[in-house]
């Protein structure tokens, strides 16, 4: 099996802090990946590199094939990587389905196709019946589905999933879980940062921690949850 | 086009018609002082869209589109007053001349990342220049002007957009209802879609496979182009130009008025703007003239003042509270 996405020894610094520091590792087609570690452990910037609104300073990123590390965002994204932000960032002046027709339009050239689209993907996210609402008059709950359906709508291989869970509660949380299982069931790939551990261990077929900018433990969820130095350096507390 | 149309509700369809009407039939009772206020009316509006393009909907603030008006206008009459070749054919080199500036602004500042009020500064410096730059190009007449003769062969034939107050007055109307339906029309093309992203959220935008810098380098393509035209039509009109007039902020900020004070961003604002405003302005002049005051710049106060109570009162301009209130918005479907 070749794998969708691989990550080659990618670092990237900041004026001398490693925010990542050779991070290995490959996400198989169909699979849901998902990178956990505490705050200010790189995962939004390892996010940033692949999605290309950061370029990494060194190894690469290889994404159906093809090289893609130092492409802009937008040429990524065309190739079929859909991403989520972690502040959420949907059009706030456009309704609901205008910004999931932005989406859209980068699989289709019509706006009358890229409006069909929309509502498949709003009816997926139970936006449908919010659809011409404004998009900053919606609760967070539902502007993060917002957020997800933009970037489901480009039509994504891969879609980068930048901690939808966060400041949702419990059932909002199993809500977005069981889309997110649905839509890989359908052979999406995903890949997600996530902090919710009740999110994680429901979804991730693979897991991989990240400390200080670098990987510390890769696995599947038993392995992982288990290993002593992931307990130390992330679960601790959390897991008593 | 037939899909615009499709969504306006049905009291917006007998609005649009009565005024284009009503527009149309306007000559019959106007006299020639009004002719010419409503030919401002229609001159503003039409710049209005143009201007709105790039602002209202790809969010790029130009506070100096006076550069392609004037450029447009210099262009079409100088090929005319030099080479004797008529404007309909010289708006076609006018374009390209504008449209090549808006090119060299447009990549210069979003190459280098020159965003929101340092882009706005760099298209005031543009025009600056090129003001600078005209008051000393000879062929043009330097800064003692531009004049088109009105008994050189010919130039009283409408080919040559010579003639009387009712030719202007419908090339104007022609060209602001135009403007209007492209505008409608690129809103709800991909294209338009993508302005508006642009606009929202530029890096959103490009998460969602965006090339933000294409989107704004057509905008300014479109909106250029069609200021040019604008420009032409000022020269003809006026058959007169000085860079100092032609180029300058004043004029920039003129053409920003109605589709601010109308609605930025909305297909209608540019129009609803140059209604509420050129009248105003023009019956302060005459105001003036009356009680003959001479204070160079009032309109400018005037505009300034119009500006603060508009910002208050509807921040998001005229047009969409006045579309509420006359239940003309777009049914939610």
């Amino acid at each position: 099996m070749t794998a969708l996405l691989t990550i080659d020894g990618i670092s990237k610094r900041f004026r001398g802090l490693a925010a990542v520091s050779r991070v290995s590792f490959e996400v198989q087609q169909g699979d849901i990946f998902a990178v956990i570690g505490p705050n200010g452990a790189g995962k939004t910037t390892l996010f940033n590199m692949i999605a290309g609104a950061l370029p990494p300073d060194e190894g690469s990123i290889t994404f159906a094939g093809q090289q893609i590390q130092g492409l802009r965002s937008d040429q990524i994204a065309r190739l079929g990587v859909g991403r989520t932000f972690q502040l959420v960032r949907p059009f706030p002046a456009l309704t609901v389905e205008d910004n999931v027709i932005i989406g859209a339009l980068m699989q289709t050239k019509t706006v009358h196709d890229a409006e069909k689209i929309a509502r498949d993907t709003l009816a997926r996210l139970d936006l449908f019946d919010k659809r011409a609402q404004i998009a900053s008059s919606l609760t967070l709950p539902d502007r993060k589905r917002l957020e997800v359906a933009r970037a489901l709508a480009t039509g994504p291989k891969l879609l980068l999933l930048d901690e939808v869970m966060a400041g949702l509660r419990p059932t909002e949380t199993d809500r977005i879980v069981a889309t997110l299982r649905d839509l890989n069931r359908g052979g999406l790939t995903i890949l997600l940062i996530e902090h919710v551990m009740r999110a994680v261990t429901a979804l991730a077929s693979r897991i991989l921690v990240l400390h200080h900018g670098a990987a510390i433990a890769e696995g599947n969820p038993e392995q992982v949850l288990r290993d002593p130095a992931v307990v130390e350096s992330y679960l601790g507390a959390e897991s008593l | 086009m037939r899909d615009i149309w499709q969504r306006l509700p049905t009291r917006g369809k007998t609005f649009c018609l009565a005024a284009l009407a009503a527009a149309i039939a306007a000559p019959l009772v106007a006299d020639r002082y009004l002719l010419s206020v409503l030919i401002l009316v229609f001159y503003f509006a039409y710049l209005g869209q143009a201007w709105n393009l790039l602002m209202g909907f790809a969010g790029q603030l130009s506070l100096g589109h006076a550069l392609y008006l004037g450029l447009g206008a210099y262009t079409a009459t100088a090929l005319w007053t030099l080479f004797g070749i008529g404007p309909w054919i010289g708006v076609f080199i006018a374009i390209p001349v504008a449209a090549a500036a808006g090119m060299i602004v447009g990549w210069l500042g979003w190459r280098f990342a020159i965003e929101g009020v340092y882009f706005a500064l760099l298209t005031i410096a543009f025009a600056e220049f090129t003001r600078i730059g005209f008051d000393h190009l000879q062929i043009t007449g330097a800064s003692a002007g531009l004049f088109l003769s009105v008994n050189s062969p010919g130039s009283d034939k409408w080919w040559n957009l010579g003639g009387g107050p009712l030719l202007y007055y419908y090339l104007a109307l022609i060209l602001a209802a135009a403007a209007t339906l492209l505008v409608a029309w690129l809103r709800r093309s991909p294209l338009g879609y993508r302005w508006l992203a642009v606009r929202e959220d530029p890096e959103a935008a490009q998460a969602a496979g965006i090339d933000i810098f294409r989107a704004k380098m057509i905008a300014m393509l479109i909106s250029a182009s069609m200021t040019a035209v604008g420009g032409v039509f000022y020269g003809f009109y006026y058959r007169n130009l000085f860079p100092s007039q032609v180029f300058d902020i004043g004029r920039s900020i003129e053409i920003i008025m109605a589709p601010i004070i109308g609605g930025l961003g909305t297909v209608f604002g540019p129009i609803v703007g140059a209604i509420l405003l050129t009248p105003l302005g023009e019956s302060l002049t005459a105001l003036m003239q009356h009680f003959g005051i001479n204070t160079p710049g009032a309109k400018s106060i005037f505009y300034g003042l119009t500006l603060m109570v508009i910002i208050t009162l509807q921040p998001s301009g005229v047009w969409p509270w006045l579309a509420r209130k006359l239940g003309l918005d777009r049914p939610r479907a």
